[in-house]
């Protein structure tokens, strides 16, 4: 999934300063399952804010909705009719949803309310860790199942660096190193030898470094 | 300019090799490269150029070696992948070849979060080893990567790094065939303290037959206090300085504890020397370049030969 955090509340202050009508909206999709924007979070940042305005003497009124997805027109167009009654919206999905809302209500206020951080997943409660890069050609089985592009510091495609230390990453012992983990899971699998084998440049072209990216898949075009 | 490596004709020679770093300045000024390189000059065969080491933003290592080039030193030109694209990279290699540099060191860098640059945005298009290839095939078959055909080839011998130290050592002899299949002539390795730990490496390197396949200079760095011992144990990851060796250091005065540095850096050069599959040394006297003519006497590695 899309793992997001919230924006700390000082900033989101800042952003709708000179907003007094607001409308949360949150995503049923990827930001509840990573508790940062679903039914709850709308909620909790809704009080948060009338909290804080009521505290420095600016009483706002604050409306709430969630969606099913904000990555979906289909869901976006729910609020057309209460959208206009807002000054301004902070949307608690990841970076794509504000977008949406963005492009189908052109004359709308829309703030982003969380901060996208990476494709990855909760590895213990409370500890979302990245997987994916999102390069656009998936090369994880010559790495036993494991992706050095995302997990690798340095994306190296024949690691692990002379950074590699009992296990942890030269830039913090917080941070596994990915290649040592290849390295252990093909040897127990006995298939140290497909390490051995260079793996040439990445075309990035499918990556961001190709430009925006755009997927047309003919047989679902109607 | 038709310079030839002085670096490549010594070791094909037979000769063993010596090797010092420079660290370029943290400023423009010429006269700091000039002074570290006049007190390496004829003490060794070749001045390694740092390229941004610990991603500190310095001189540029292409420029600095273009003045040492033209002090009349053969040097190493080091490039780190994690600045540069294969665009970069490539180009820097036609220019330094234009300048007369001679020699390429290819490594990955440490990462852009260890300097004063920490929000910088990291390369890392290739990897070393990919670099390696890359250099290669511009040098032997005259091609950039994607096959379009060189005007005129880069004349270079290439260059890269091992650690010894680092984990999984299981997996570093194999990494390090990975390096010499790829292209590399040469390998510079990272400081040793822990010579057990090397040679147990090396061994690893005679069983498959490395050490026959490309030139090994086992690198060295002289301690100039305990406390530097203690740090780079403990803080420059993939560093290995035995507790014997710290207390080493630990138990000499104040005043001769750069003294007792050297003494220790001249007898690992005189294992090194001993040991089958080690063609040189590599000397990184970290601002101490004052330190490397002593140690390169004492160790019997004067005077360095001559070709004229």
């Amino acid at each position: 999934m899309i793992v997001a955090e919230p924006k700390p509340i000082k900033e989101l202050l800042e952003m709708v300063q000179d907003f007094n009508k607001i409308l949360v909206i949150g995503c049923k999709g990827c930001v509840t399952v990573c508790n940062v924007g679903g039914l709850k979070e709308v909620g909790i940042l809704a009080s948060t804010l009338k909290i804080a305005r009521k505290k420095d003497g600016r009483e706002i009124e604050v409306g709430e909705h969630v969606l099913e997805r904000q990555c979906d027109p289909e869901y976006i167009d729910e609020v057309k009719d209460i959208i206009d009654d807002y000054d301004a919206v902070i949307s608690l999905a990841c970076g794509v949803g504000p977008q949406f809302l963005s492009e189908r209500y052109p004359s709308a206020r829309i703030f982003p309310g969380v901060n996208t951080k990476f494709m990855g997943g909760a590895v213990e409660h409370g500890v979302w860790s990245e997987r994916c890069a999102g390069c656009g050609q998936c090369v994880i089985h010559y790495f036993g199942g494991l992706c050095p592009i995302a997990r690798c510091s340095k994306s190296l495609m024949n690691g692990p660096c002379g950074g590699s230390s009992h296990g942890k990453c030269e830039i913090s012992d917080d941070v596994d190193c990915i290649w040592d983990i290849i390295v252990r899971k093909m040897m127990a699998q006995g298939r140290l030898d497909e390490l051995v084998k260079f793996r040439p440049p990445k075309s990035w072209t499918t990556a961001r470094d190709g430009g925006p990216r755009k997927m047309v898949r003919e047989e679902l075009v109607i | 300019m038709n310079n030839v490596s002085r670096l490549k004709k010594v070791l094909e020679n037979g000769e063993f090799a010596v090797t010092a770093e420079c660290g370029p300045p943290r400023g423009a000024d010429p006269e700091s490269v000039v002074k570290k390189a006049k007190l390496l000059k004829n003490n060794v065969d070749s001045v390694n150029v740092t390229d941004n080491q610990t991603a500190i933003v310095r001189m540029s290592s292409l420029a600095a070696c273009a003045l040492i080039q033209g002090m009349g030193l053969d040097s190493v030109l080091q490039m780190v992948v994690r600045d540069r694209n294969r665009i970069a990279l490539q180009s820097d290699i036609l220019g330094a070849s234009a300048l007369g540099i001679r020699n390429l060191l290819c490594l990955s860098g440490d990462h852009q979060s260890f300097g004063n640059q920490g929000q910088a945005k990291g390369v890392f298009d290739l990897d070393s080893i990919q670099f390696v290839r890359v250099a290669k095939n511009m040098r032997d078959e005259k091609v950039i990567l994607g096959g379009d055909p060189l005007s005129s080839p880069p004349d270079m011998f290439i260059g890269a790094t091992a650690n010894p130290f680092a984990d999984p050592i299981q997996f570093r002899a194999v990494r390090l065939a990975k390096k010499i299949e790829a292209g590399a002539d040469f390998i510079q390795t990272q400081c040793i303290y822990n010579l057990d730990r090397f040679e147990t490496w090396l061994n690893m390197l005679r069983e498959r037959g490395l050490t026959e396949k490309t030139f090994i200079l086992g690198g060295v760095t002289p301690l100039k206090s305990p406390g530097m011992a203690k740090y780079m144990n403990n803080k420059v990851a993939g560093i290995d300085v035995p507790e014997e060796l710290i207390k080493r250091m630990e138990g000499v005065p104040k005043d001769k504890q750069r003294k007792e540095g050297i003494n220790i850096c001249v007898e690992t050069i005189l294992r090194l020397k001993e040991m089958p599959g080690v063609k040189g040394v590599h000397i990184m006297a970290i601002e101490w370049e004052e330190a490397v003519g002593e140690i390169v006497e004492r160790s019997g590695l004067l005077p360095r030969p001559s070709f004229d």
